[in-house]
């Protein structure tokens, strides 16, 4: 006979009331979890996104993320023509605002040169960029949808294909034009602003810089030479790509993910004073009857096994529930929300121990209880 | 129909309880047989010592001296554990209380087959024995129904067929007919006797229920940790009622 069964079968509306309780409790933890992932998964997307082995930047910046970085667009001839290089593409960055159906966005523009490194990864809606002007692909979360026009500066561009998971570091969806649109983008001028220049003699010039140089290296060579090589030319840096990553995650990311980490420290360790609190009780609210058990004879294990199966039912419903929730809401979220089933088996972990604990605090008090209790003596 | 063997002995036992000027005794060397299918009744205001000597015949509550012995086994000496203790009490002592406290989260059923259950009987032969005895309590119709749904009668006869469930020997009853009116209080006390003479068991229980004096072999009766004397002791021969002059000596043959 299982007594801890038979007791929730017993009082089965409250005991659903505290696990969707619980449940609640955990689905912010998981979703704590999930911002903070979400969080370094974001910052590395755009890193990984033209999945380089090499990043030839300006000479002393540690850019094109964590500084900026402006170097002369041709250099990607050069770059690609050094031995071990596979391919290198020229690449920019930038946040813009605009507008789109009444609303404001906050878009941070990629402009990359098609067929070379630094493109879209994988579109999961409509097509990739195929025109030289005027189209674009973009993240999912922006809200707009292929055929949707929106106004980039000076022009109009077509969606015409979506992407996930590309944001950068703040947040922000990310979008894919030419590298051409991007340089526009970057160099046109509003036309009374060019009139003022025109009227105080400066003549304007064509001399495209890019924020950056991706490569990605033949397979074989040694991309520490290569780096080396590059760092010879005075006007020029190069980085890595996991010396990309970690410069991201140390110096942009750095402290927001502490914050985040710090809070759900904080959170979990909340969460265990509310288990333990509501298993207490529950078997505060038991001593009589644990001493009923004593006195007929139950023996220990019979007492503390319906205590701990309780204990363990009440975490796992919580555990399950709160897991249910955040996978139905996760995508709501503005910023992504990334649970790797590795920090779900964590917490599941992380509450079957509190719940033993706590558990354990309740047998304690279940093994002191006097089976004289019961007789009301 | 002859007294059988003796069940509870209980020697010089005495309890205290703190020390020094806090010292309290509970138990000033009482001595006490029962046999089986003899019932009797512990008496005495509050503070007499009646529940501690309950308790310690019930393996609760140690004595601080004296020797108990229960069913041939000598308990509370230095070899006996606290599961040893327990394991006795589910093996020999069977406990109705004034509160029949019943599991709530159990039904009537389940009430009385968990003892059998926590004693290792298979599953189908303890609901049988279970059932068999609340329909001989004529509250087997009620198998399925949680305690907070049964009448305080039938939760108090549901609460005596767990006390039987294992077969025990000595079985200790704390005020068992407070919560009854005079009928049923009663009958419920000629039921146990009933039982106690088919199972050859004894019957201990403390209760002020002038009621069922009648029901009883023997009135223990207590006053300030000791056994009071003769004038507090009666003993019921045929329908008579009469103070006989030591409750230690007295061996009561029923008709």
């Amino acid at each position: 006979m299982n007594l801890a069964l038979k007791d929730i079968r017993h009082g089965l509306f409250r005991f659903v009331l505290t696990c969707f309780g619980l449940g609640l409790l955990m689905t912010v933890v998981l979703a704590m979890i999930g911002i903070y992932n979400g969080l370094v998964a974001d910052a590395l997307a755009i890193v990984k996104l033209p999945k380089a082995d090499l990043w030839v930047v300006e000479a002393r910046t540690k850019g094109p993320f964590a500084e900026a970085s402006k170097i002369p667009a041709a250099t990607r001839d050069a770059v690609r023509r050094m031995p071990g290089v596979a391919e290198a593409g020229a690449i920019t960055f930038q946040t813009i605002e605009t507008s789109h159906s009444g609303r404001n966005l906050r878009l941070y523009v990629i402009g990359f040169e098609l067929g070379r490194p630094g493109g879209p990864a994988r579109i999961v809606a409509g097509r990739g960029i195929s025109a030289s002007h005027f189209e674009l692909v973009v993240d999912r979360k922006s809200g707009l949808q292929v055929g949707d026009v929106v106004r980039l500066g000076r022009n109009n561009f077509s969606v015409v294909g979506l992407v996930e998971d590309a944001m950068n570091s703040g947040g922000d969806p990310a979008v894919f034009v030419t590298l051409a649109d991007a340089l526009e983008l970057q160099t046109t001028l509003d036309p009374a602003a060019a009139r003022i220049q025109t009227a105080r003699g400066s003549q304007p010039s064509y001399n495209p810089t890019v924020a950056a140089i991706v490569a990605r290296v033949a397979p074989g060579a040694d991309i520490d030479l290569l780096t080396a090589t590059v760092r010879q030319w005075k006007h020029l840096g190069a980085l890595t790509q996991a010396e990309q990553e970690s410069l991201l995650l140390i110096s942009v990311v750095d402290r927001a993910r502490r914050q985040i980490g710090l809070f759900l420290g904080i959170l979990l360790a909340v969460s265990a004073v509310v288990i333990a609190l509501i298993i207490y009780t529950m078997t505060m609210e038991k001593l009589k009857q644990i001493a009923t058990l004593k006195l007929i004879g139950a023996p220990d294990r019979t007492i503390i096994g319906l205590i701990v199966q309780q204990a363990l039912i009440l975490g796992a419903s919580g555990w399950g529930i709160g897991l249910m929730l955040i996978l139905l809401v996760k995508d709501a979220f503005p910023r992504r929300v990334v649970l790797e089933p590795f920090n779900v088996m964590v917490l599941a972990g992380i509450i079957t121990a509190v719940c033993l604990l706590a558990s354990g605090l309740g047998v304690r008090a279940a093994m002191k209880v006097d089976p004289a209790t019961a007789l009301g003596s | 129909m002859a007294l059988g063997d003796i069940l509870v002995d209980v020697q010089a036992v005495a309890k205290h309880f703190g020390e020094g000027e806090t010292r309290v005794d509970a138990l000033r060397s009482v001595d006490l047989q029962v046999r089986a299918g003899e019932v009797i009744a512990l008496l005495g205001p509050s503070g007499s010592g009646k529940t501690t000597l309950l308790n310690i015949i019930g393996c609760i509550l140690e004595p601080s001296a004296g020797r108990v012995s229960l069913d041939g086994d000598v308990v509370f000496d230095k070899t006996w554990l606290r599961t040893d203790l327990r394991r006795l009490r589910l093996d020999k002592i069977g406990f109705i209380f004034q509160s029949h406290n019943l599991l709530p989260f159990l039904t009537a059923i389940e009430n009385v087959s968990l003892v059998l259950d926590l004693a290792g009987w298979p599953q189908s032969e303890a609901l049988k024995r279970a059932k068999d005895l609340l329909d001989y309590l004529e509250v087997g119709h009620r198998a399925k129904v949680k305690p907070a749904l049964l009448s305080g009668g039938e939760a108090q006869r549901v609460a005596i067929a767990r006390a039987l469930a294992n077969r025990p020997r000595i079985i200790l009853a704390d005020e068992p007919t407070a919560a009854l009116d005079s009928v049923r209080a009663q009958l419920v006390m000629d039921l146990l006797r009933k039982l106690a003479v088919e199972q050859e068991a004894c019957i201990i229980t403390v209760t002020h229920d002038e009621k069922i004096f009648n029901r009883f072999d023997r009135l223990i009766n207590l006053r300030d940790g000791r056994l009071a004397d003769s004038q507090a002791i009666k003993v019921r021969m045929s329908n008579q009622w009469e103070i006989v002059p030591s409750c230690v000596s007295i061996r009561t043959e029923l008709k």
